[in-house]
């Protein structure tokens, strides 16, 4: 590093960039040296992703400069951005799932043959086995896409950005689904791409594995530089302080008091579809019940089978004393069940529909059996959208443009106008920042309070230990046990979610 | 909204461009003449009913291919029952539609409950009836006596297919526009699972939506064998439904769903049958009519598609 420190390998400078109704970058300047891993972080909705899309040709920025090697670059798209060496690994991945392993790595660059100009298989299989095993991805090159974990598919990108020979490699929130032994996996592999010389941006909301990672940090607030860390300052309260602007209040809210409320869901030998054991546990109003246990513990399916979406096989649900069948999601929320589920951009949101029709789907035929009714739609999707501090431009903005967090804000909003009795959380602060993150543990509390039974599923032991009221803990499909008061420790939970 | 106004403007260009070289070639414009106005409303009448079936069908992210087949068969059965049996042909009208509120349960019910795929189902559909349609009328051409009235009179010299059209459009616009219903349907085009999720019954409204289309199609037939008065087995109504298509693709329908309106289907089938009577008035022969709308089609959808890529580059 310090032989080229004078001419930093990237500079952006100025970048200004406007979307109908939002400034999303106001002058931001980012410099990226040789052989570093730099952060990038900021609140939901700063400008990160944007910033990044600009240096990966996805957009056009409105004013300002991109220099590499000292010299002005013009990266007009995604293929200018790449042949200077500059791949970017976007928020949502962008893999074909039904393609194997060595296909999308390479895809629609696959080697050819010289004569006929068709897909060399031979060459295609090989080099790509070649890249799989530089980046750490173990099995089989011809494994379809959509069969690995997330942690896989993450490298599947990576090996893809290798494939063209990447000098900067931008890596926007790629450990928001992975697992804590994936991340570090990941993080062997990107020292060793620094070793040879690869440079990277590292978005990210997990600051811990910011300064675990990095060398340097840029904030940005609102669209504009906030600020820069060196590692000796790279304390995790400092960047909190830039990200947000203030001095972050305490994290995780009070308890609320926990006398002996009644039981709205009871759960009695529920077998969740294609998992072996059956499940049984209670969930009584103004409690929050985490559900704690490793990538893969059947948390999900757990989730699913409570809300219809999957029925179980066996078992029986009460809510409120009275025996019941969950068939679909309907059923669910005719009882007074909300989900926000784990998987945001399928399942929690539609994209191509606006922040108002988002919110008010689950809740639009409360208004009126069978008229729609836009004025108390607007009127709601407003509420939500202050309560939860949604940024948005507007009502009408499709939820697509909105900044992942903001999106996750979306989904968890459109259940509030239905006040549900029981609320199931998969993943609540998946990819939302640390300011946002205390807002909607608030607000879970806030709804605890308020006599909402929570079950909250997440992979944050942090969160689960802070919020919770008791803890459930999942070890390959079954419940190891159920944690309460002062057994809730780290220890515990990660001596039942190993299952020894 | 911008699509729309694109293609009313295709619209009144398509129509200028015909009177302009009417009055080049033959010095009168034949194309305002009373008759031809009227004929052209009975055509976008029968076309735009069952076209705004199959965009139902298309904004709930489906395909209905038996448009057509339900048309033929529905007009066989008419024209049988009627003339040989001598029933009331309300009566059997009436039966069709309910026939048609079966056919339409019947592919919600494979589509939804199996997951199989709507072109696979619609298609057999469309197989299905064509060949019963053929059968049952040993493939010879059917009369249909006394029931002409629907398909060939005017009311205040307006179509009566064309009144149809204009009930069909107002209720189904109501529907798509006004309801919660129709707002489920736009948001399943969209995303089904996640409009699942948020507990809508997304079978019953997909069957709906195949319900819907599969009745305006036999209103459909009802009115073209009035109008007819008699019916090919083999060729009624054949290739109906891809014209139910295009006219809905042209009027703004994405057929990835959750996309287009009612007055653009409209719209749109009003441009089809415009070309089909430009082709006419210009006397091009009618054997060339398909390579000239299919070549219209393409360039309308072209134009399209590169003025959103020129527009997405600009805002975003
Ligand atoms: N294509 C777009 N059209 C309109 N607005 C957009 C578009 N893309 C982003 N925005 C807006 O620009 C702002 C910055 O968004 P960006 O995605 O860069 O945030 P981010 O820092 O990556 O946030 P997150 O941490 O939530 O991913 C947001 O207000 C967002 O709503
Ligand atoms: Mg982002």
């Amino acid at each position: 590093m310090p032989a080229s420190v004078q001419i930093p390998l990237l500079e952006m400078r100025g970048i200004t960039k406007r979307f109908p109704g939002v400034l999303a970058l106001d002058n931001v300047d980012l410099v990226l040296h040789r052989g570093e891993i730099l952060g990038l972080i900021g609140e939901n909705g700063a400008g990160k992703s944007t910033l990044m899309r600009i240096l990966a040709g996805d957009y056009p920025a409105d004013s300002g400069a991109i220099y590499l090697d000292g010299r002005p670059v013009s990266i007009k798209g995604v293929r200018d951005a790449i042949e200077l060496g500059i791949s970017v690994i976007y928020q949502e991945l962008n893999l074909a799932p039904n393609l194997d392993v060595a296909s999308n790595i390479f895809l629609g660059r696959e080697p050819r043959k010289k004569l006929l100009g068709i897909v060399d298989k031979r060459a295609l299989y090989s080099r790509a086995s070649e890249l799989a095993e530089r980046v750490g991805l173990s099995g089989n090159v011809t494994t379809p896409v959509s069969e690995l974990s997330p942690g896989g598919q993450q490298l599947v990108e990576i090996a893809k950005a290798l494939s063209v020979k990447s000098r900067i490699l931008v890596l926007d929130e790629p450990t928001s689904s992975l697992t804590p032994s994936e991340v570090s996996k990941l993080f062997d592999i990107m020292r060793k791409l620094r070793a040879t010389g690869v440079s990277m941006i590292f978005v990210s909301h997990r600051l811990a594995e910011v300064k675990e990672i990095c060398e340097r940090v840029v904030v940005l607030r609102d669209g504009r530089n906030a600020g820069e860390l060196d590692k000796p300052r790279m304390e995790i309260e400092e960047m909190v302080k830039l990200m947000v602007g203030r001095d972050l209040a305490r994290f995780f809210p009070k308890h609320g008091q926990l006398e002996k409320r009644e039981v709205v869901l009871s759960v009695r030998g529920l077998r969740p579809k294609g998992a072996k054991s059956e499940i049984s546990f209670d969930l009584h109003s103004g409690e929050v019940l985490g559900v704690a246990g490793l990538v893969g513990a059947g948390r999900t399916e757990l989730v699913r089978s409570l809300f219809g979406v999957d029925p179980p096989e066996a078992g029986s649900v009460e809510v409120k004393g009275r025996a019941t069948k969950v068939r679909s999601p309907s059923d669910a929320i005719k009882l007074g069940m909300g989900l926000v589920p784990e998987d945001r951009k399928q399942l929690g949101v539609i994209l191509e529909m606006n922040v108002a029709e988002n919110i008010s789907l689950p809740s639009i035929k409360t208004y009126h059996p069978v008229l729609l009714d836009r004025k108390r739609e607007l009127q709601t999707a407003q509420q939500v959208v202050d309560s939860l501090d949604i940024r948005t431009p507007s009502l009408f903005q499709r939820v697509q443009y909105l900044s992942g967090g903001n999106q996750q804000k979306v989904a968890l909003g459109k259940w509030l106008a239905l006040s549900p009795r029981i609320l199931i959380l998969d993943e609540p602060t998946r990819g939302i920042d640390v300011g946002s993150k205390s807002e909607i543990y608030k607000l879970i509390r806030n709804l605890a309070n308020d006599g909402v039974g929570i079950i909250m599923v997440s992979s944050e032991l942090e969160e689960i230990i802070g919020l919770s009221d008791r803890v459930l803990v999942m070890h390959e499909g079954r419940c190891t046990g159920i944690l309460d008061g002062d057994q809730i420790t780290e220890e515990n939970i990660v001596r039942l979610a190993t299952g020894s | 909204m911008r699509k729309l106004v694109g293609m009313t403007l295709l619209l009144i260009a398509l129509v200028a461009a015909i009177c302009f070289y009417q009055v080049l070639t033959f010095g009168g414009v034949a194309f305002f003449r009373p008759e031809n106005l009227s004929n052209l409303a009975q055509r976008v009448g029968i076309l735009g009913i069952y076209a705004i079936g199959a965009g139902i069908v298309i904004i709930s992210g489906g395909i209905d291919l038996s448009i057509g087949s339900v048309i033929g068969f529905v007009g066989v059965i008419m024209a049988m029952t009627v003339s040989t049996f001598g029933l009331n042909p309300w009566v059997v009208a009436l039966g069709c539609l309910i026939l048609g509120v079966g056919l339409g349960l019947w592919h919600g019910f494979l589509i939804g409950r199996f997951n199989l795929q709507p072109f696979v189902v619609t298609l057999c559909t469309l197989l299905l009836l064509r060949g019963l349609a053929r059968g049952i009328s040993g493939g010879i051409s059917q009369k249909l006596d006394g029931f002409s009235t629907l398909g060939n009179s005017s009311i205040l010299h307006v179509p009566i297919p064309f009144w149809i059209l204009i009930a069909v459009a107002l209720v189904v616009g109501f529907f798509m526009n006004f309801t919660v219903y129709g707002r489920y349907l736009y948001a399943i085009g969209r995303n089904a699972e996640a409009v699942r999720y948020s507990g809508v019954n997304v079978n019953r409204m997909r069957t709906a939506a195949y319900v819907a289309c599969a009745v305006l199609s036999a209103v459909a037939g009802i009115v073209s064998v009035s109008y007819t008065g008699e019916v090919q087995p083999a060729s009624a109504g054949l290739m109906f439904e891809m014209w139910a298509i295009a006219a809905a693709v042209l009027g703004g329908c994405s057929l990835r769903g959750g996309e287009g309106s009612v007055i653009g289907i409209i719209i749109g089938a009003a441009l089809i049958k415009v070309m089909y009577n430009g082709i006419n008035l210009l006397g091009i022969s009618t054997e060339w009519e398909w390579a000239v709308i299919g070549v219209v089609i393409l360039g309308g959808v072209i134009a399209d598609a590169a003025y959103r890529q020129r527009s997405e580059r600009k805002t975003s």
